[in-house]
């Protein structure tokens, strides 16, 4: 091979959904302001590559030339309110809250006066999905650049109406001033009775970071009112005149195809739809009740495909790995041979992690309405531009004829990404000539979604006597590429992905395969810290030279106060770090593990996190601590167990998720680098939790597991 | 088969037209709109459904309508008074306990329940009294802090 780098693409991975969408804008000009009402229009333009990835190619709004990369936009109406429009969606990661706080620092306007429309493909712009932790470095951006454009208008119309130049006026708590005169107009009344739109300037300047005064707060939650009381309506919980209540009849395993029908007897129930298309049989009735009992009515015989089982999962994720490489999946530095040769000690360790599930608790659901021929959905979705081409696409309708509608969302973790409920509900409000809403059940949810990919991956290395890396070699198969790189210093690299048969629907799930490769990557390095007779962190450190990275784990040690004598039986600390997606991580953990009978507590969790400029702070601390306590579970006992096409585990009492008895005290360090532009968090956080834990567990015991979970029935090698 | 059934929601009488067999839960929802209770697991394992019968907290996707009848039922819906919120609700909200809130009405009606009993519980007794609610955004230290700030909130009014 050759010790050339080669073209290395990490993202996305091949399970993302990155096929080029085709469409157009529904919302023509007029019709912008006939549902705004006048004012002063700022549509974004993405500036970007990443920002134009994320849109729509070429076709613009239907009547009038507008740029085809359009990625926002926002209207200042003549109340002085301010709406804006994204295609993010907001799934507990607080998205409406923290852009809004962009719109409104850089709008210079109350917070209280901007509305975020979101995620509604017919009256926001095409986003390609919330996903992969960009709504913040690429679409608060974009609104603050239009927010700033639409500032520039309301000082300029405040320049024409007192006929002087616009230099020397400021905009400010909603008004455009005259310092000169004292004179001041409100937006409300420069905005009275125009239908001004613009499009962006191609570089429109933002106030910098250090110059914020809305954005960087701690503020509340944006309608948090309606959440508390019960008044937020998520898909589940709409309701539409004559809507049906849907069922699907499930397959007992993945695959099985019908091979004989009969539901005569279910079809006899008045009041009862029954459809039946390919393999897919339904029924909507008037509550959910009737809709399942129509569906055990029915007589169906399957034709099932024996399949593998999670107990030789991991053999065969290698045994059926593909043959072929291509260079997007392989970076080759130096060379592995004479840097493993050179070394003063070599290590070679495997490492697993088993497919989970993403558990959102409000399950995937959609409500479908047909009404001529046009087709209207509510559904929790990560990428409702998405669905919407796939029902498009399905029912064999014009895109223009979908709109998807998302309603802030009982939560995702890149889980809702598929439109599987809304196709499955509108096939039945199709057939039944009535709204019909699905919503599936949680043994549906853990059973037909898709999975965390399991992997295996296998790491040889080399340090010097010093401690210095020679050598790393890293091969990934099937959980994917996401972070497979390794942040530290090594001359002589050899990093692969190996793509193998995936014997289950897997797809993205908060942090893709970071998580994984973050998993061997950390346990590793750590097993080289101890052959070297190094602290875990000096050794990291001594291997490190990215600035940022280092800073994390320098915070996060320090707060957490490492290295740190052990007081307990039982007691042992960890620390892991990396970045990913622009934002910097480092977990420290305590755990204690009872001898007796082998169960481990995590104690204590301090997470350092950077990513950029921050732009609430409590929004942000809300994900770093949510993303450590949701991967304490990855890391110490979730996976989905599988047999024969079946998941033997679909239910909470079966599949244990973190709850409050598993909560640690949890630190989370916030570096705030205003220099820097804002990079996401709803990712990177989770990463370091289980490296950082299963380090603890081996200094606590001198046992070293590699498998994740790390201790779903405790440790059974101590038990006495 | 559907029969009529009395209950008492939120201090008010109400007749749904049900199978008696239904989970507490449906008759909620879709008979009578109160769509606050979530559906999250069907099994009683994640408390979302959380409803006070006669002051203590139940899960109502695992209680059949009919056995709800003779009793008095509050939903997430019930607690607000005079457009006042209840001490847990204004302390989930003063707290930030939330981030999807899809688990937040279930973990409101516990955290009341709790605090119906034990004005003034320790940390340990929160996570016991909760222990059945998941949240899978990872709030819970946020909503511990919360109930400690309502027991608070209700001794100094002395509710």
């Amino acid at each position: 091979m050759s010790g050339s780098d080669v073209k290395f693409v990490p993202e996305p991975e091949r399970y993302e959904f990155n096929a080029g969408p085709m469409h157009h804008f529904e919302l023509a000009r007029r019709d912008f302001f006939k549902f705004l009402g006048a004012g002063i229009a700022v549509f974004a333009v993405a500036k970007d590559a990443l920002a134009k990835q994320e849109t729509a190619p070429t076709q613009g709004f239907h009547s009038e030339e507008l740029p085809n990369n359009i990625t926002a936009w926002l209207h200042v109406g003549e109340d002085g309110n301010v709406t804006a429009f994204t295609g993010k969606v907001e799934i507990g990661q607080n998205i409406r809250t923290s852009l809004a706080q962009t719109v409104a620092d850089e709008l210079r306007v109350p917070f209280e006066s901007v509305t975020m429309v979101t995620a509604d493909t017919a009256l926001t712009p095409f986003d390609f999905g919330t996903v992969g932790s960009r709504s913040m470095p690429t679409m608060s951006p974009q609104l603050r650049r239009a927010a700033s454009a639409a500032r520039d208008l309301l000082v300029a119309a405040a320049a024409k109406e007192w006929n002087v130049a616009a230099e020397g006026l400021t905009a400010a708590d909603g008004k455009v001033s005259d310092p000169a005169t004292g004179r001041s107009l409100r937006y409300a009344e420069l905005a009275r009775g125009k239908t001004l739109a613009e499009n962006l300037p191609a570089e429109d300047p933002v106030t910098p970071p250090n110059q914020w005064t809305i954005a960087g707060k701690p503020i509340p939650k944006k309608d948090a009112r309606s959440f508390v009381t019960g008044e937020h309506k998520y898909t589940p919980d709409f309701r539409r005149p004559g809507m049906l209540y849907g069922k699907v009849l499930r397959p007992p395993s993945f695959g099985a195809t019908i091979s004989s029908y009969d539901a005569a007897a279910a079809q006899a129930i008045s009041g009862v739809v029954i459809v039946r298309d390919g393999d897919f049989i339904g029924a909507a009735a008037a509550n959910e009740r009737e809709a399942r009992k129509a569906l055990e009515g029915i007589r169906v015989e399957w034709k099932e495909e024996p399949q593998s089982s999670s107990k030789e999962l991991f053999a065969n994720l290698k045994k059926n790995a593909s043959a072929k490489s291509d260079e997007r999946s392989r970076k080759i530095k130096g060379s592995i041979e004479s840097g493993l040769a050179a070394a003063a000690h070599r290590l070679d360790a495997s490492y697993t992690v088993a497919f989970i599930a993403h558990a959102p608790l409000e399950p995937r659901a959609a409500l479908a309405e047909w009404s001529d021929g046009k087709l209207t959905v509510w559904m929790g979705s990560q990428r409702p531009f998405a669905v919407r081409d796939e029902l498009a696409s399905v029912f064999h309708v014009p895109e223009d004829s979908v709109r998807v509608i998302v309603p802030d969302t009982g939560s995702a973790y890149g889980g809702k990404h598929t439109s599987d409920a809304a196709l499955e509900a509108a096939r039945l409000a199709r057939a039944a000539g009535h709204p019909v809403q699905v919503v599936w059940t949680r043994e549906e949810e853990f059973t037909w979604a898709y999975f965390r990919p399991a992997g295996v991956m296998e790491v040889k290395s080399g340090i010097a006597a010093d401690g210095t890396l020679t050598a790393w070699e890293f091969h990934n198969y099937n959980s994917g590429m996401s972070a497979i790189e390794t942040p530290y210093v090594v001359p002589n690299q050899h990093i692969q992905f190996h793509s193998t048969q995936c014997p289950l629907r897997s797809g993205s799930y908060r942090g893709l395969a970071a998580t994984a490769n973050f998993f061997a990557r950390e346990s590793h390095m750590d097993e080289l810290a101890r052959t070297a007779q190094m602290d875990s962190l000096e050794f990291r450190l001594k291997n490190l030279s990215d600035p940022r990275l280092r800073a994390v784990l320098e915070a996060a040690a320090k707060s957490f106060g490492w290295p740190r004598k052990k007081t307990q039986e039982g007691q042992g600390f960890g620390i892991a770090g990396g970045f990913e997606k622009g934002g910097y991580v480092a977990t420290c953990a305590e755990v204690a593990v009872e001898r007796s009978s082998g169960g481990v507590r995590v104690v204590r969790m301090t997470t350092a996190y950077e990513c950029g400029a921050i732009v609430n702070p409590d929004g942000l601390r809300n994900q770093v601590i949510g993303a450590n306590i949701q991967g304490l579970g990855g890391a110490l006992f979730e996976a989905i167990e599988f047999e024969n096409g079946r998941i033997t585990n679909a239910r909470f009492s079966r599949y244990r998720v973190p709850r409050f008895r598993d909560v640690p005290e949890i630190e989370a360090v916030l570096l705030d680098r205003k220099d820097l532009p804002s990079a996401g968090a709803g990712e990177t956080p989770i990463m370091a939790v289980a490296p950082a834990i299963g380090n603890a567990i081996f200094d606590a015991t001198g046992t070293r597991l590699r498998s994740l979970p790390l201790v779903p029935n405790g440790l059974p090698s101590l038990k006495t | 088969m559907a029969k009529p059934i009395e209950l008492t929601i939120n201090g008010k009488r109400r007749t749904v037209q049900c199978d008696p067999e239904t989970p507490l839960l449906n008759a909620l929802r879709d008979d009578l709109n109160l769509t606050g209770t979530k559906y999250g697991c069907g099994e009683g394992q994640c408390g979302a459904c959380t409803v006070l019968l006669d002051g203590a907290p139940r899960r109502s996707c695992q209680m059949p309508v009919s056995a709800a009848a003779a009793k008095s039922i509050t939903t997430i819906e019930g607690l607000e008074k005079d457009g006042h919120l209840h001490p847990v609700q204004q302390a989930f909200l003063d707290a930030g306990a939330f981030q999807c809130a899809y688990c937040t009405s279930g973990m409101i009606m516990s955290s009341v329940g709790l605090l119906a009993t034990n004005s003034k519980p320790t940390t340990a007794e929160i996570v016991q009294a909760l222990q059945g609610n998941l949240c899978r955004c990872g709030t819970q230290p946020r909503i511990i802090e919360a109930v400690h700030q309502a027991a608070k909130s209700r001794q100094e009014r002395g509710r």
